[in-house]
């Protein structure tokens, strides 16, 4: 079952949206420590991905990855008391910004480490898929992932083992301060192609596009295909990483900024919606990031004695480190 | 009593514990024809869906088998050559091993990396000889090193059921052996054992060096009665057992097939210096620092640890104090 109501993908591309507004709100009021980075002006990517996939499919994110568990179904307040570092946070205060998962809605994870996951999700799709069922994956990686040798791997095992996994490419452009012409030789596409994989090009600022040409591949892999790519056209609108608000880095022409900013996936998925209905939804999601921003910073900080609870899921303790 | 070689110990623990479990699946390059020897047979009795034989991709497979324990497999994963580790060591170490803390508990990741033939074959050089132990047990992941053929299936058993990662390192210098064993039964992680009781210096020695300690020991019997411990898993570490056997004897020395700095040999010392008021300075033999091994076997065996020098290191500490 697929989401391809209009309201409903505009209300998460907007969910996402203020989300990441309220968070850099928390970061520059020093309630998120380490700052985060902004998934702004690429919500259209996890929106129409996600509004694709069902509910126990599987999904791994990126470091730059509210945007992915949010739009699988995980709970704003407990993903923003996460970002506080709280015990009500989705991983306890134990993970952050670069680690939320919920288990609980597929999401295995946003993952820190470029190029990581791929491999990692094509594992637990076979492992679910062995097990029976018709499950899929999404994993989500930006243009910088594709010159990393282990996701190309993952290409080739999930391919050559017909793992039906979505590989979701956000080509926003940049790899931190790297264009992609000075970083990747051929194609993103053309790499899906050495792998005998189906590759299909999309506008990742229209959420609608991106559910479609998703819905599409994941129709093909639930019955039966092999992977497939998908190459999500976007724009970051804001930093790689919010420590730029407060250290300029001069990588981005005003210009390309300006014309990236101008296609805007809240606006584009707004305009589909009738004014009144886009303000309804506007309003509630307002309220939700409202009760969001209360809940996690009224969550209790972890005890520092409990620093390493969850370090061995077998119940071994490691030895403390002072003499 | 049956004889058991330890690399069919391998084989039958991975056997027992596929057929006791349907979580239990094995990948790995080659496995589907035993080239280590240890897989041997596995495929025709459990079919390709739980035998993988994989491409030469080691990095996507060791996360692959990461998210398979992730979606509730048990993998084993099988790696030829020792020095593939280290091209999975940000595999192992960022994500299987860091997964159930940074989740907050959400997930275990029960992954055994078992490397049948760690150390030197003999010829086979500086890429294929290493003993990388000690890196696993500074990371924290737990590492197992069994010496005798029971012991190989009993830690791969406990391995295999074990809810986080293990890294299982079979000793080159000990897949050739064969015991006479009448029960096989699994052995717990992170508990160490007395293999020859003594009074005057205990000798922990790591793997396949046991059997060295205790041919040494054996040597020095009319010099000194020589306990040899041997921890079989280096992380978690039986730090209780070895420092009940060091309060007796009040004499220490360790023989690790590790580089010397930051190797599992300074770890040992360290510790039972902080818990044990010995009667001389404790003592090490391990590969050098750095160590690379050359090929030509006069030079692979030179920078091993050798049985003359375990045994001048008891004397000398017998001497001290």
């Amino acid at each position: 079952m697929t989401d391809s109501d209009p309201v409903r993908l505009y209300r998460t591309v907007r969910l996402i949206r203020r989300f990441e507004e309220r968070a850099i709100e928390l970061v520059d009021a020093g309630e998120i420590v380490g700052g985060i980075h902004p998934y702004l002006g690429q919500e259209g990517v996890a929106a129409g991905v996600c509004a694709a996939l069902a509910a126990d499919d599987l999904v791994t994110g990126t470091h730059r990855g509210h945007g992915h568990v949010l739009a699988k179904g995980a709970d704003p307040a407990r993903m923003l008391a996460e970002l506080c570092g709280r015990v009500t946070g989705l991983n306890r205060g134990r993970g952050g910004s670069m680690h939320a998962a919920d288990f609980g809605v597929g999401v295995l994870g946003a993952n820190a480490i470029v190029g990581a996951a791929g491999a990692i999700l094509t594992g637990a799709v076979w492992e679910r898929r062995r097990r029976g069922g018709d499950i899929v994956g999404a994993t989500f990686f930006g243009d910088g992932a594709v010159n990393e040798g282990m996701l190309l791997e993952a290409f080739n095992l999930a391919a050559l083992w017909r793992v039906p996994v979505l590989f979701v490419c956000e080509n926003n452009g940049w790899a931190t301060t790297m264009p992609v012409a000075g970083a990747v030789a051929g194609t993103v596409a053309g790499r899906a192609a050495a792998f005998g994989m189906p590759a299909a090009a999309v506008d990742g600022q229209d959420p609608e596009a991106v559910r479609e040409v998703t819905a599409a591949a994941v129709a093909r892999m639930r019955a039966g295909g092999g992977p497939e790519l998908i190459e999500a056209h976007t724009y970051r609108f804001d930093a790689h990483h919010t420590f730029e608000h407060r250290v300029r880095l001069d990588y981005r022409p005003p210009q390309e900024v300006a014309a990236g900013r101008s296609r805007d996936p809240v606006d584009i998925q707004g305009a589909r919606l009738p004014p009144a209905v886009r303000a309804e939804v506007d309003a509630a999601v307002e309220a939700v990031l409202a009760a969001a921003v209360d809940f996690a910073l009224a969550g209790p900080h972890p005890d520092p004695a409990t620093a390493l609870d969850h370090l061995y899921a077998s119940g071994l303790t490691a030895r403390t480190g002072g003499g | 009593m049956p004889r058991l070689s330890y690399r069919r110990a391998l084989t039958r623990a991975l056997a027992d514990e596929m057929t006791r479990d349907e979580s239990v699946v094995v990948l790995g390059e080659d496995i589907r024809v035993a080239a280590a020897n240890v897989t041997t047979g596995l495929l025709k009795r459990f079919g390709p869906d739980r035998v993988r034989d994989t491409p030469l991709s080691e990095q996507a497979f060791t996360s692959f088998a990461t998210g398979a324990a992730l979606a509730g497999a048990r993998p084993v994963v099988e790696f030829q050559i020792p020095s593939l580790l280290f091209l999975v060591f940000e595999q192992i170490v960022n994500h299987a091993h860091k997964f159930p803390l940074m989740t907050g508990g959400q997930c275990a990741v029960p992954v055994t990396y078992l490397v049948p033939g760690s150390g030197s074959r003999t010829g086979w050089a500086g890429q294929h000889s290493d003993h990388p132990y000690a890196l696993f047990a500074h990371v924290g992941v737990t590492t197992v090193v069994p010496a005798t053929p029971a012991d190989a299936y009993g830690l791969l058993v406990s391995a295999i059921r074990c809810d986080d990662p293990v890294v299982v390192f079979a000793p080159a210098g000990a897949l050739d052996l064969r015991a006479d064993v009448s029960d096989l039964t699994p052995v717990p992680l992170g508990r160490g054992v007395v293999r020859r009781p003594g009074d005057d210096v205990t000798v922990v020695a790591v793997g396949h060096l046991v059997h060295d300690a205790l041919a040494v020991a054996d040597e020095l019997a009319d010099q000194a009665s020589v306990e040899v411990f041997d921890p079989r898993t280096l992380y978690p570490f039986d730090w209780d057992g070895l420092v009940e056997s060091v309060g007796r004897t009040g004499r220490l020395v360790v023989v690790d097939d590790g580089n010397r700095s930051c190797g599992i040999a300074g770890e040992i010392v360290a510790t039972v210096v902080e818990r044990v008021r010995l009667a001389a300075p404790p003592r090490r033999v391990t590969r050098p620092d750095g160590a690379v091994l050359p090929f030509a076997p006069a030079l692979d065996r030179a920078v091993q640890p050798g049985r003359d020098q375990l045994a001048a290191a008891i004397q000398l500490t017998l001497k001290d104090g």
